[in-house]
């Protein structure tokens, strides 16, 4: 479904991608996993558009992203739910569901997907007419998530959704990343919670300073057994973290 | 010492800066660009009443309706044609367009007009006054009040309850992630352009109403109070550019009212006097938004 081979990008002299090649097949949850600057997120907005790679190819479904902007690609059927989450605070929470909507542009539609979207966050019916920035950063993490489904994406991108939040939260975040897998939603995840991402991803990508250093699903990188090690890339930089810490 | 027609003069004098700055935020509060060429459309709007008072008989209504979509158009055109292209380069490059399309469009009035002033027609209504309570009450006066507040209730109804509208909200609130929803940058930005011409369309009927005459360099000080205006207010909302041009216009008015004869050419200092005062003790100006500011990349 979504193909990256080879992808090179630069944030100006500094190389972030160095020659990523990863896969999506549809129906799949694939988590990309590694330290902070392996390149998580700079994969993630080289594929919405939002940065241009200086080498590679994208491809979705068939047809190339490179170039495209941002707006194209959502209309593509790609959905971004950001580490940042970008709700937009002076707007209600209706506002920003029904600007998730705004690629599909059918009302009736739009009240049918509300109480769906109402099944699985309940809290944003409670929130409905409140200011985006007057929820609690779970509240906003849903609300972000919900805004992306509400375009029926084709493929859902979530950038660290569990960070900064509180641990019941996350489990929350969690639980229901795993019933949009079992609905069918395809899923691209970016996660620094390793034990979580393998958890519920059906494959599994390691990025260290931007390449993928490994690949498979959860079973083989456990396999691999120390999967802090793993995660940290090499022992080297494990001793450098723990004579920080 | 305050009357009634000074009090409607003030709110008038208000609404009409609050409808010059509206149309400078609005582009503003998308792009982060402080459109120098937006005093040339209030120029635009004038040119037009007198270019089709000069060629027809048309209702006074009919060229106003005219001026308006001029302004409109040569708003969007100048997105188009100026912006459109530097408007991912980088902030500078875009002010700097917006210096050389206002110079440019005041050349091109010197050239193909003339640099003196040159006569607008007036609705009659323009000269008629009312009495209200006694008091003697100007038409024009109370005909910018009534447009105004139907426009700004117009637009209120236009960004609340129409995707558009939200989404024009959205982008002034975080581009990119519009953007990421599937929202088009150039319908945005050019709605923006185009409502930004409107206003400064309507604005410019009353604008050159008061000297019944249109100059090439006419833009200049509608563009100041504008600037003004939303400083005052606060440049990241459009509440506080209505809220900073009816305060511009009020005190403005209570100067003229309440300084003496041998003051009153110094109005304008004293203005500016007031608005540093203001910067000092609310330097984000009198309306607060709630978003960190954010530019189009």
């Amino acid at each position: 479904m979504l193909v990256l081979e080879n992808i090179q990008a630069r944030y100006g002299a500094i190389t972030a991608l160095r020659g990523i090649s990863i896969n999506v097949q549809e129906g799949e949850l694939v988590a990309l996993i590694g330290v902070n600057g392996a390149g998580k997120t700079t994969t993630l907005s080289t594929i919405a558009g939002i940065m241009r790679p200086v080498q590679g190819t994208i491809t979705f479904q068939g047809t190339s992203l490179v170039g495209r902007s941002p707006e194209v690609i959502t209309r593509m059927g790609l959905a971004m739910v950001p580490e940042s989450r970008d709700i937009f605070g002076s707007l209600t929470v209706e506002e920003n569901l029904r600007l998730g909507a705004f690629v599909r542009n059918n009302n009736l539609e739009y009240r049918q997907d509300l109480k769906d979207i109402f099944g699985l966050f309940p809290i944003l019916e409670e929130r409905f007419n409140q200011l985006g920035g007057t929820l609690s950063g779970g509240e906003q993490q849903q609300l972000a998530i919900a805004r992306a489904l509400m375009s029926h994406p084709k493929l859902l991108m979530l950038d660290e959704p569990s960070l900064g939040l509180a641990p019941t939260l996350v489990d929350q975040i969690f639980e229901l990343i795993a019933t949009l897998h079992k609905r069918g939603v395809t899923i691209l995840l970016v996660e620094q919670n390793v034990v979580r991402a393998l958890d519920i991803a059906d494959r599994v990508y390691l990025l260290n300073t931007g390449q993928v250093e490994m690949s498979g699903n959860p079973g083989q990188l456990r396999a691999h057994g120390d999967i802090e090690g793993i995660y940290l890339g090499t022992k080297k930089r494990q001793a450098t973290k723990e004579s920080k810490s | 010492m305050i009357t009634l027609d000074f009090l409607i003069s003030a709110i008038s004098l208000g609404s009409l800066y609050a409808l010059i700055a509206l149309g400078l935020v609005i582009v503003y509060g998308i792009l982060k660009l402080v459109n120098f060429a937006y005093g040339e459309l209030i120029m635009i709007a004038g040119y037009t009443l007198f270019v089709l008072s000069g060629f027809s008989s048309l209702a006074w209504l009919i060229m106003a309706i005219v001026a308006v979509i001029a302004a409109m158009a040569t708003s969007y055109m100048t997105e188009l044609v100026a912006f459109r292209p530097v408007r991912t380069k980088s902030l500078t490059a875009m002010l700097i367009t917006s210096f050389a399309v206002s110079t440019l469009l005041q050349n091109a009035a010197v050239l193909i007009i003339s640099p003196r002033a040159r006569p607008v027609p007036l609705p009659e209504v323009f000269d008629q006054s009312v009495h209200i309570f006694g008091a003697d009450v100007p038409v024009r006066n109370i005909l910018i009040i009534v447009s105004t507040v139907l426009l700004l209730a117009l637009f209120t109804l236009l960004l609340r309850k129409t995707v558009l509208g939200m989404a024009l909200r959205a982008a002034s609130d975080n581009f990119r992630m519009t953007r990421m929803l599937g929202v088009s940058a150039n319908l945005v930005i050019s709605v923006a352009f185009v409502i930004s011409g409107f206003f400064a369309g309507v604005a410019s009927l009353f604008w050159v109403g008061r000297a019944a005459s249109v100059t090439p360099t006419i833009g200049g000080a509608p563009l100041l109070i504008a600037f003004v205006a939303t400083v005052i207010g606060g440049m990241r909302s459009l509440e506080g550019a209505v809220v900073g041009g009816y305060v511009y216009g009020i005190v403005y008015s209570l100067l003229s009212l309440l300084l003496p004869q041998y003051l009153l050419d110094y109005r304008e200092a004293f203005m500016f006097l007031i608005v540093i005062l203001i910067l000092l003790f609310r330097p984000e100006g009198l309306i607060r938004a709630n978003v960190t500011p954010e530019r189009v990349g």
